[in-house]
């Protein structure tokens, strides 16, 4: 299956993949990327899917990795969390909020909405308009790929 | 309008070629019977033949003809010629009035060998030396031009279609082994005698149909060993390239071939190791002697004849033969109409030599 | 402190209303231009530090930014330009040599802009390259004088070792130092992918990139830096560096602060000590010394590797590149006026040299006329800009040419003229690991990749549409050469006739 892997070596820290992430789980047309863009984020603390870790030099974004065995989806008391064709998807309506997922992703890959009662995850952008992750498209140095490994 | 020499002159034109194997002697006849079914593909602007085996009296003499303007330009020729040659025999070259043919120069034929001490004091061979004492004619004396210079052949040109070039000069009354021809259709010359074809140097004789792309850089290249392109045409480069290979470098016929109409590297490198090595070691030597743009030739010489195409077969060529008799023309009625009962007829692929030969012991 | 009489050659301009603030542009400038200014709340810029490398424009997701010159205005006077008064601004407040980096930007001819190709109609038929085989496959090095044949009648291989290009264009030097291990590895691996060379440029070989021998031209030049024999003897040639286009009798310079770690290891200098690559080199103050190194190399090398002279475009370039082909050299390679440079004093690189179209011509006509063309190949850089230019190189007389600004450009480099300052915002000229790292050979080396063979493609078109099917038959064609808007003397120089004759 195809994931999203990053690459430290090539994971410049400039932070448009958080970007690219919050934009692409907008309900934005996406007539002009940039301009969309502008429209959607301006003004707005955005709450990316994917995140940097970094310290000093170091750089490299985190997101949910899709387990094969996860943790997240056999903790979810609601049922909200499944895997489908290998992407683990979180069901929004069936979420309650209360946080396991959060406390049980090694690596803390999980977050909670901009609502805060439910929680929100990488779904590898299959539920926008997005085709490929958007992060992964808009990674100016091929740090993050989708691939088979 | 500028003539031959001072400005480059594409042409389109006809060629055409008789060749007997057993060395029979024919007579100019049938050469222009051929060349004149082309009439449409020369434009009236020039037109040529080459002869071979035509002088069997002088055979071991160097045939000079030479164009000449003025008696002028004559006198100060013959005294070169007389500087460093022995002139065996020297006439007019005999003519015949025709109607379309107008404004001839004066026409000489010489039969010459070098003198022994100018050859010697030179250090060149005989060829080397006669080539060089012709370059210097045609480049340093205003209004002389020798347009044929071998050994037992001859080049005979003029201003006008090549069946009238014919008439002209008599070639019903010569025989010889082998025979080629031009008509020619040049797109912006006032049309110069000097300018028609066959362009010849020794015995090498060339006729050409095309307009070569890679005109100047071959020009350039060969010009670093000795050569004068002084009338910027095909033909003529042509001419000292394969003199250049054949005579100076030593190459087989077949060998020339593989330079200037080099087979595209896909080819080379689908040959065996040993033509792969010889190809690409000829192509990489010689890069600046391939010809690409659309040619077919007729190389006339002592005792052969080749015939070849472009490597992309950019202009029409077929190949016929009858017992001893090779006919190459541009077109196949030209051949037909010499020969209407050919065994064999083909068209021989881009960049394949045909080479024919005298058999053994006939030269 | 004095009054800083400097003004900011750039403008910033952000569109507040498209800027959201990511902060991109103030985490990718190594100038260090923007900030975000929290009690505004919003991104501020300081325009005095701003180089213009188009980094922050690029990489803005929203657009927001663009660069304008700037234009506050000094009062106009077309002698006293603005220019030349804020150099004179530099020079009396520091005391200091002007250090420029890239070609030379003034605005002399550029002769290839004057110079118009043929194409076939009618009497000669243009080729298709989408039907028809068109090559470009070319051999560089000594061509042999005369036949020989073994005693069975059969053509001895007699050529001197030669370089095989699969595209007549190679990369032209920079040093591991000058440009990034990443820049370096781009290079290295887009030449193997295509088929042609790089160039080490004077700052040795990193043993990482030993596997892209067979597609390196290992340089020799003055500091013979990083030479020793497995590095000659790692690449498929060896460069002589005598001169260079951008500062013609000028040596080189890198600071000890960018000789570190692998780049001083590399050079076999003692880190963070200063490489100074003299103006001459040392061991060769005439033509006949020069004659000893070439074959000093050949001998070094068991006269497997055919050995590259490369000289700066100079006034009398046609009589030191004769000397250069009598002296033994495979290859003369020709750096013109315009050929870029990670550092030069300003005032050499705008005024010393003469441009490259002129050089190759005179070099090319006197080999010719001196019969040597055949002894040697020539290579010309010095700004070659795209396909026509190859093209045009190619007709009056090169064998191929030496890409390196647009090879730089195709890796993202903007021309911003300021390699000196070791910044680079675009990870080529730097040797900072956070700006190094931006330049992901994987994404490099395509785009060079792309870059050359965009090119061949369009030299294909070009040569199909003259009628010529294979690039040696271009090859000093300049009859397929015009020149419009060109004295009689520069046409004479450049051998070409004016358009319309």
């Amino acid at each position: 299956m195809k994931r999203i892997y990053v690459n430290e070596q090539w994971c410049l820290g400039c932070h448009l993949c958080e970007y690219n992430c919050a934009f692409a789980n907008t309900n934005s047309e996406n007539k002009c990327r940039e301009n969309d863009m502008a429209k959607a984020l301006k003004n707005k603390v955005i709450n990316p899917r994917i995140r940097i870790e970094e310290k000093d030099d170091i750089h490299f974004a985190v997101s949910c990795r899709h387990c094969e065995d996860p943790l997240c989806v056999k903790g979810c008391i609601a049922g909200a969390l499944s895997i489908v064709d290998g992407v683990i998807n979180i069901d929004q309506d069936k979420c309650v909020g209360c946080y396991t997922c959060i406390l049980s992703c090694p690596y803390g890959a999980i977050m909670p909405a901009d609502s805060g009662s439910v929680i929100q995850k990488c779904e590898l952008c299959t539920k926008n308009s997005c085709g490929e992750p958007a992060c992964v498209k808009g990674c100016p140095n091929n740090a993050i790929v989708f691939e088979e490994r | 309008m500028l003539k031959e020499g001072e400005i480059r002159i594409p042409s389109g034109c006809a060629i055409s070629g008789i060749f007997s194997k057993s060395g029979k002697p024919l007579s100019g006849r049938s050469i222009i019977d051929s060349i004149a079914t082309m009439h449409d593909r020369s434009n009236g602007l020039g037109g040529g033949f080459a002869g071979y085996g035509i002088y069997p009296q002088y055979k071991d003499a160097y045939a000079f003809h030479i164009f000449y303007d003025n008696t002028e330009s004559r006198l100060q020729c013959e005294k070169f010629l007389d500087a460093h040659f022995d002139v065996i025999n020297l006439s007019k070259i005999p003519t015949k009035k025709v109607a379309s043919i107008t404004n001839e120069p004066i026409i000489m034929r010489y039969f010459v060998n070098p003198l022994h001490n100018k050859l010697k004091e030179s250090q060149l061979d005989e060829d080397e030396f006669t080539v060089q004492c012709v370059i210097k004619v045609n480049t340093t004396i205003d209004g002389a031009y020798v347009f044929s210079s071998g050994k037992n052949m001859g080049v005979f040109k003029a201003v006008g279609y090549p069946e009238d070039v014919g008439e002209f000069y008599r070639l019903d009354e010569y025989e010889g082994y082998c025979w080629t021809a031009h008509g020619r259709y040049p797109t912006n010359t006032p049309g110069w005698w000097g300018g028609a074809h066959p362009f010849a140097m020794l015995d090498y004789s060339i006729v050409h149909n095309g307009e070569i792309s890679s005109y100047d850089a071959n020009r350039r290249f060969v010009e670093m060993f000795g050569y004068k392109c002084t009338l910027l045409t095909d033909t003529e480069v042509i001419t000292y390239i394969i003199d250049y290979l054949h005579r100076k470098q030593k190459l087989t016929l077949t060998e020339v071939a593989e330079v200037i109409a080099a087979p595209f590297w896909d080819t080379i490198n689908s040959k065996s190791e040993e033509d792969k090595k010889r190809l690409t070691y000829l192509r990489n030597a010689f890069s600046s002697l391939l010809i690409t743009g659309p040619f077919s030739i007729l190389l006339g010489y002592d005792g052969g004849l080749m015939a070849l195409n472009d490597r992309l077969k950019l202009r029409s060529m077929v190949v016929g033969e009858k017992d001893d008799m090779v006919y190459i023309a541009s077109e196949e009625c030209a051949i037909r109409v010499i020969e209407p009962n050919l065994d064999k007829l083909w068209s021989p692929k881009g960049g394949e030599p045909v080479i024919v030969t005298l058999e053994e012991g006939l030269r | 402190m004095a009054i800083n009489y400097s003004i900011p050659e750039f403008e910033i301009v952000r569109n507040t209303d498209r800027c959201i603030g990511c902060r991109a542009c103030e985490r990718q400038c190594a100038n260090e231009v923007h900030y975000y200014d929290p009690d505004l709340g919003k991104m501020m810029a300081d325009d005095t530090k701003c180089v213009n490398c188009h980094r922050c424009v690029s990489i803005c997701p929203t657009r927001a930014l663009k660069i304008v010159k700037n234009n506050d205005t000094l009062r106009e006077n077309a002698n006293w330009t603005s220019e030349n008064i804020l150099e004179i601004y530099k020079q009396a407040a520091t005391g200091g040599v002007l250090l420029s980096s890239m070609g030379n930007p003034k605005p002399l001819p550029v002769y290839w802009d004057k110079i118009l190709i043929n194409a076939s109609q009618v009497t000669n038929p243009p080729i298709d390259p989408l039907r028809e085989p068109m090559e470009t496959k070319t051999f560089l090095g000594k061509k042999p004088e005369k036949i020989e044949r073994d005693k069975d009648g059969k053509i001895v291989n007699n050529l001197s070792s030669q370089l095989e290009l699969q595209v007549p264009i190679m990369f032209s030097a920079m040093s591991f130092g000058s440009i990034s291990k990443n820049a370096h590895e781009s290079l290295a691996r887009a030449a193997s992918e295509l088929g042609t060379y790089y160039n080490t440029g004077e700052g040795g070989l990193h043993k990482d990139f030993y596997q892209y021998g067979p597609n390196t031209i290992v340089q020799v030049a003055s500091g013979r830096f990083g030479v020793h024999k497995e590095y000659l003897e790692a690449g498929a040639a060896i460069e002589i560096k005598m001169g260079q286009g951008a500062k013609p009798g000028i040596g080189g310079h890198l600071p000890g602060t960018k000789s570190i770690g692998e780049v001083a290891s590399t050079r076999m200098i003692p880190e963070g000590s200063d490489a100074i690559s003299p103006a001459p080199h040392h061991d060769i103050y005439s033509i006949e010394d020069l004659r000893q190194l070439v074959y000093s190399l050949k001998e070094a090398t068991e006269y497997k590797k055919p050995i590259i002279v490369k000289i700066a475009a100079v006034h009398n370039v046609a009589a030191i590149a004769s000397g250069i082909a009598r002296g033994g050299a495979d290859i003369i390679a020709i750096d013109g006026f315009r050929g870029g440079t990670g550092a030069a004093p300003t005032r050499i690189r705008d005024n010393v040299g003469i441009p490259i179209e002129l050089a190759l011509a005179s070099v090319d006509e006197r080999l010719r006329q001196e019969g040597i063309r055949g002894q040697v190949s020539i290579v010309v850089g010095g700004s070659i800009r795209n396909s026509a230019d190859v093209v045009k190189a190619i007709a009056l007389g090169a064998d191929a040419v030496y890409i390196g600004s647009a090879a730089c450009i195709a890796m993202g480099c903007h021309q911003c003229r300021s390699c000196h300052m070791a910044k680079c915002n675009w990870g080529i000229a730097t040797q900072r690991p956070d700006l190094v790292k931006r330049l992901n050979p994987d994404i490099a080396s395509k785009n060079l990749v792309n870059l050359v063979s965009a090119w061949n493609h369009e030299i294909k078109e070009i040569m199909g549409g003259m009628g010529i099917n294979s690039i040696e038959s271009l090859k000093g064609n300049r009859l397929m050469l015009r020149g419009v808007g060109l004295t009689q003397k520069e046409l004479d120089i450049l051998g070409i006739k004016h358009a319309g004759e």
